[in-house]
């Protein structure tokens, strides 16, 4: 089974990543877009599988990818780990800021 | 950044020029008054981004990006159709046509204008002031040339040695060059500080290293080939320095107005009344290029922020008439890291008044404050401690609850001061900023409810501890958002039912909503912390990253290293008691020549190194292994250091081995995870050279054996470590520091060091010693057999790490591109070694080369 990525919507363009047993539910990793972007991706507990962009808005650094996963109101979200600011994995949404959100990508295993 | 929301020209428009901190603020009033639904919105914004926090501009320095200072939220002129022309000012204003002309050429009918042009710092005009190397301080991109200029110099000055001025030398000194101030007044500060304020700072700034020069002009910047070489002061004297920052005060811009005949004052300012209307009924002006109805220009963002309001509420054609009339000039900073606030009437100039003086120049602490003849307090000035500046500044205009002396004198000396926050009006003012009163903020329940509510706390931040106080306590004691239980319950759950997995505790007692989740940011460190605190007795994996565990560490915990601030990370291998040999200083040292890390000695008796790579870390480690090193724990909740003094084997005082029981008890308790970090150290002699008594567990020689000190704590709040028991031989020593090291792991709570632990501690230390000492519970067995598990199931995680292909996997930047470095992890040079580059990570998303072969 292997996790894919579309960065380009409208191309229908995706990114084989890995394996998705690369990844460990709760964790993330992150990868390299044909483009030159980041994405950090995470498994959740029950196997499924969320994209968004790997740089965190509040320090500029790419490390979205090695905050850990939670989840509030039966949503997963990650909390950075520079400032600990959480987004929401489907939406990008940071729960701690209204005006900041990141990028999100579709994911699919194959 | 610009939208053009249609409008038919029967929708009245109104035009804002300048869009700094106040044009924003009186953007957000127009906003939340309806006002953008129903008219035109213009702003003319001069400089190259929208408005941003000015107030917080030295934090730049600090590493805060031009983006985070902004303080346009993300779709706010969108979401408001408000159209905004960035970097476009307007030229002129025709007031018959009612016109603005921009400098692109396009013209703006309005029906109001609003002017918030600000101000321009005010450069002397002293010979050479224009020559290459003289700044002023004022916008980012002021902040930009400076950091790029200081680069090529050592030495910097600042003319003027006010708020601004002390600000931007303490930049300079961040900066790395020697910096000098130049007050042409007899004190730093005069506007806010009297003498004796002035010279509490004096002494602080001046220890602080850098050269004060007061009471002195600036003559001339002296020049060689069109570039600043030095600096003539008015006393005869010559400065050398490469560079020159103006600081010498800001006069309002008021040049569009005058040019369009508008009525300024005499000394500059665009006239208004108590509504900030100017001389035409159709222009308003507000903030610092203002001259309020009460002669005063003021150039702080709170009065700017209230002249907001008011024409917000005049344009939205409130009912509740607003006006301003003057402002409170109260201000609390922290300058170069010292204190200082001054409110009300600091400087004693109303009739008859008396003040009230504490004075202590070895700790550069100086509180003066005004009261008149009935004990009314009217201001007061506040150097080198100005917690109470919070309190004070509420209660100015009234008879404190207590006596003055007493508001004056340092917490422990004389009558403790019983002065809560309850004991303020419920119309305090407690957020001067944003002019939110106490009653405000008792309406919300929390810090964040109480920033969106009120917006107290988002500017300055300096009144965020009181707003803390005011806050009720929550009355959930969970852990957390999934765990109703606290984590000492946590602990007592997983050691009886022997619990090994955190999804297993989390479905059979979170709270019924967060079963089946992902748990938390909060709980699943705890509950990891917990695990491998208990593993061998509960049989859980002793590899903190095998299985699920790996997914409840904090990332430094999963990476074994720290994060630093551009996602590098550091290496501290362990040195036990800070004993190191040659040969492993030299191995040290070259690991860190080859892979370019930054090396320095820490505080706490080893070598950190710094810039390296989520993917060089194993191979660093490789090496260091090799060399026989171990993980340090700087990134765990475990313990750090036991620091040692070099003790008997070589000092003359030294009565016992300091050094071979640092080493003893640091390997001991080496990978003991915990609620929070551990740290200690061993003293030879009562001299206390190893700083025992403010470690969490400290141990002094005495003639007889060792004395033990717990709770010690250093950090923000230092605490002094309490003697736990006397003259120990080395058994016992140890038997008493494992039993009390697993009783606080048992019961602390999360992220609480032993000091907060012991004051919390019912019974105190009395309890503790009956517990630990006197075995009072017939716990201690328990507590040593705990103690013994950990001691056998030690392992370096490091080792244990580079002997598992699996686990090294993790080890990589990109899971797709093993191979491939993180192109945002880039370094510049720094006193001959490196720092992280952050202007690269403020570009936004770097494009990497591409996916070769991928
Ligand atoms: C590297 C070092 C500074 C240095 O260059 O000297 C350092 C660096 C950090 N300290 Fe420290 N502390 C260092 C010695 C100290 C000391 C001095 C000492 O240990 O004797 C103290 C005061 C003593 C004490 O802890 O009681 C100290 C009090 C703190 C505190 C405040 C703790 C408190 O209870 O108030 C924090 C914040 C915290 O832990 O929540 C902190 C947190 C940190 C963190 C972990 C901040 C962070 O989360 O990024 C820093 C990261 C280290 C890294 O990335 O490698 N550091 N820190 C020192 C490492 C010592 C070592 O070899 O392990
Ligand atoms: C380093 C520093 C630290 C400070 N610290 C504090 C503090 O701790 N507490 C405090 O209360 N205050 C502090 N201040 C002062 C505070 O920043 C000002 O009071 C506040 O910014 C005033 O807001 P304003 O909107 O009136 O002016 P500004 O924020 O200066 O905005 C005016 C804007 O108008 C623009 N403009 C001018 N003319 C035109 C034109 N013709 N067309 C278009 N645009 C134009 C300017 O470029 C500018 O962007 C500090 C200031 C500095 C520089
Ligand atoms: S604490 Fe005592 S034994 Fe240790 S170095 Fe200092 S004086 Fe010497
Ligand atoms: S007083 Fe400045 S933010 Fe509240």
């Amino acid at each position: 089974m292997n996790l894919e990525l579309s960065h380009d919507v409208d191309a229908d363009a995706w990114t084989t990543v890995c394996e998705a047993s690369r990844l460990t539910p709760g964790r993330g990793v992150a990868a390299l877009l044909p483009d030159g972007r980041q994405a950090a991706l995470f498994l959740d507990r029950s196997g499924r599988a969320y994209a968004i962009e790997n740089r965190d808005p509040f320090t500029g650094a790419q490390v979205l990818s090695r905050g850990l996963l939670g989840s509030a109101g039966g949503r997963a979200f990650v909390a950075s780990p520079l400032l600990k600011q959480r987004f929401d994995l489907e939406t990008g949404k940071c729960l701690d800021d209204d005006g900041v959100s990141v990028a999100v990508f579709p994911v699919r295993t194959v | 950044m610009s939208t053009t929301p249609v409008h038919t020209p029967t929708v009245p428009t109104v035009v804002l020029v300048g869009h700094g901190m106040v044009g924003q603020r009186f953007l957000e009033a127009l906003a939340d008054r309806g006002v953008t639904e129903r008219a035109r919105v213009v702003v003319l914004c001069e400089e190259p981004r929208p408005a941003y926090d000015r107030v917080q501009l030295t934090s730049y320095f600090n590493g805060r990006t031009p983006e985070d200072l902004s303080m346009v939220e993300n779709g706010f002129m969108e979401k408001y159709g408000i159209e905004l022309y960035v970097g476009d000012p307007a030229e002129s204003v025709d007031r018959a046509a009612r016109t603005v002309t921009a400098r692109s050429g396009q013209v703006f009918p309005y029906d109001t204008l609003v002017l918030a042009t600000g101000s321009y710092p005010f450069v002397p005009p002293v010979p050479g002031k224009d020559a290459r190397g003289c700044f002023v301080y004022r916008t980012i991109e002021d902040l930009l040339a400076i950091e790029e200029y200081a680069k090529t110099a050592t030495t910097g000055a600042v003319v003027g040695g006010g708020l601004l001025g002390l600000e931007a030398a303490g930049a300079l000194k961040g900066l790395g060059l020697d910096t000098h101030v130049v007050e042409f007044a007899p004190r730093l500060m005069p506007v806010q500080v009297d003498e004796g304020g002035g010279a509490a700072l004096l002494r602080t700034i001046e220890q602080m290293g850098l050269t004060v020069h007061t009471g002195t002009g600036t003559q001339e910047v002296v020049t060689e080939n069109g570039a600043v070489t030095g600096m003539r002061l008015s006393d005869g004297s010559e400065v050398a320095t490469d560079m020159v920052v103006f600081s010498a005060g800001v006069r309002p811009r008021d040049q569009l107005a005058r040019d369009c005949g508008l009525t300024v004052g005499e000394r500059g300012g665009i006239a208004v009344d108590d509504t900030c209307r100017t001389s035409d009924p159709s222009v308003y002006a507000i903030g610092e290029c203002a001259l309020a109805s009460d002669g005063r220009v003021y150039g702080l963002v709170a009065p700017g922020y209230e002249m907001a309001l008011t024409v917000a509420a005049a344009i939205a054609d409130e009912a509740e008439e607003r006006s301003f009339t003057g402002a409170d000039m109260s201000t609390k900073l922290k300058l170069l890291g010292v204190d200082v606030a001054s409110f009300g009437d600091a400087h004693g100039t109303t009739e008859g008044c008396l003040d009230v003086v504490y004075s202590d120049s070895r700790s550069g602490v100086y509180k003066k404050l005004v009261v008149d003849g009935d004990g009314v307090l009217l201001g007061g000035v506040l150097v080198g401690d100005a917690d109470s500046y919070g309190m004070l500044r509420p209660l100015t205009g009234s008879v404190p609850p207590v006596s003055p002396e007493q508001l004056v004198l340092p917490a422990g000396a004389g009558a403790p001061v019983a002065l809560g926050p309850s004991a303020l009006p419920d119309d305090a003012v407690i957020c001067s900023c944003h002019n939110v009163t106490k009653h405000a903020i008792s309406q919300c329940a929390t810090l964040p409810e109480v920033k969106k509510c009120t917006k107290a706390g988002t500017g300055c931040g300096s009144c965020v501890k009181l707003i803390g106080q005011l806050l009720p306590e929550p009355a959930d004691k969970g852990l957390c958002g999934c765990f109703s239980y606290t984590r000492t319950e946590l602990y007592e759950i997983t050691r009886t039912l022997r619990l090994t997995s955190f999804a297993e505790l989390l479905d059979s007692h979170g709270r019924p909503e967060a079963r089946g989740g992902e748990g938390c940011e909060v709980c699943k460190p705890t509950v990891g912390s917990i695990l491998a605190s208990l593993a061998p007795v509960i049989g859980a994996g002793g590899y903190i990253l095998d299985g699920e565990q790996a997914a409840l560490q904090d990332t430094n915990d999963h990476f074994l290293a720290n994060m630093q601030r551009n996602g590098s990370y550091s290496v501290v291998p362990r040195i036990p008691g800070g004993e190191v040999t040659p040969e492993k200083l030299i191995v040290i040292g070259e690991v860190a020549r080859d892979f370019g890390l930054y090396t320095k000695i820490t505080g706490g008796q080893r070598i950190d190194l710094f810039g390296a790579r989520v993917d060089q870390l194993p191979a660093i480690w490789t090496r260091l292994v090799d060399a026989g090193f171990e993980s340090g724990h700087a990134y765990g909740k475990s313990l750090r250091t036991v620091k040692s003094c070099v003790g008997q084997t070589w000092c003359r005082y030294g009565v016992q081995d300091s050094v071979k029981m640092a080493i003893q008890l640091e390997l001991r308790y080496r990978g003991l995870r915990s609620p929070h970090k551990l740290k200690s150290a061993v003293s030879g002699c009562a001299r206390e050279c190893a700083e025992a008594q403010s470690k969490d567990f400290g141990v002094i020689a005495t003639a007889n054996g060792w004395n033990l000190y717990v709770g010690g704590n250093g950090g923000a709040t230092p605490r002094h470590a309490d003697l736990l028991a006397q003259d120990l031989s080395d058994a016992e020593l140890v038997r008493l520091i494992d039993r009390f090291l697993m009783f606080y792991i048992r019961t602390a709570d999360r992220l609480e060091r032993t000091s907060v632990w012991l004051e919390r501690l019912e019974g105190g230390l009395d309890h503790l010693r009956d517990v630990v000492v006197h075995d009072s519970l017939g716990l201690c067995d328990e507590l040593e057999a705990l103690m013994a598990a950990h001691v056998a199931d030690y392992q370096d995680e490091w080792a244990a790490t580079l002997d598992d292909p699996e686990r090294l996997r993790r080890f990589v930047s990109f899971v797709n591109a093993p191979d491939a470095p993180d192109p945002s992890v880039r370094f510049v040079p720094e006193r001959d070694q490196i720092k992280p580059d952050l202007t690269v990570l403020t570009i936004g998303t770097m494009r990497a080369g591409t996916l070769e072969g991928v």
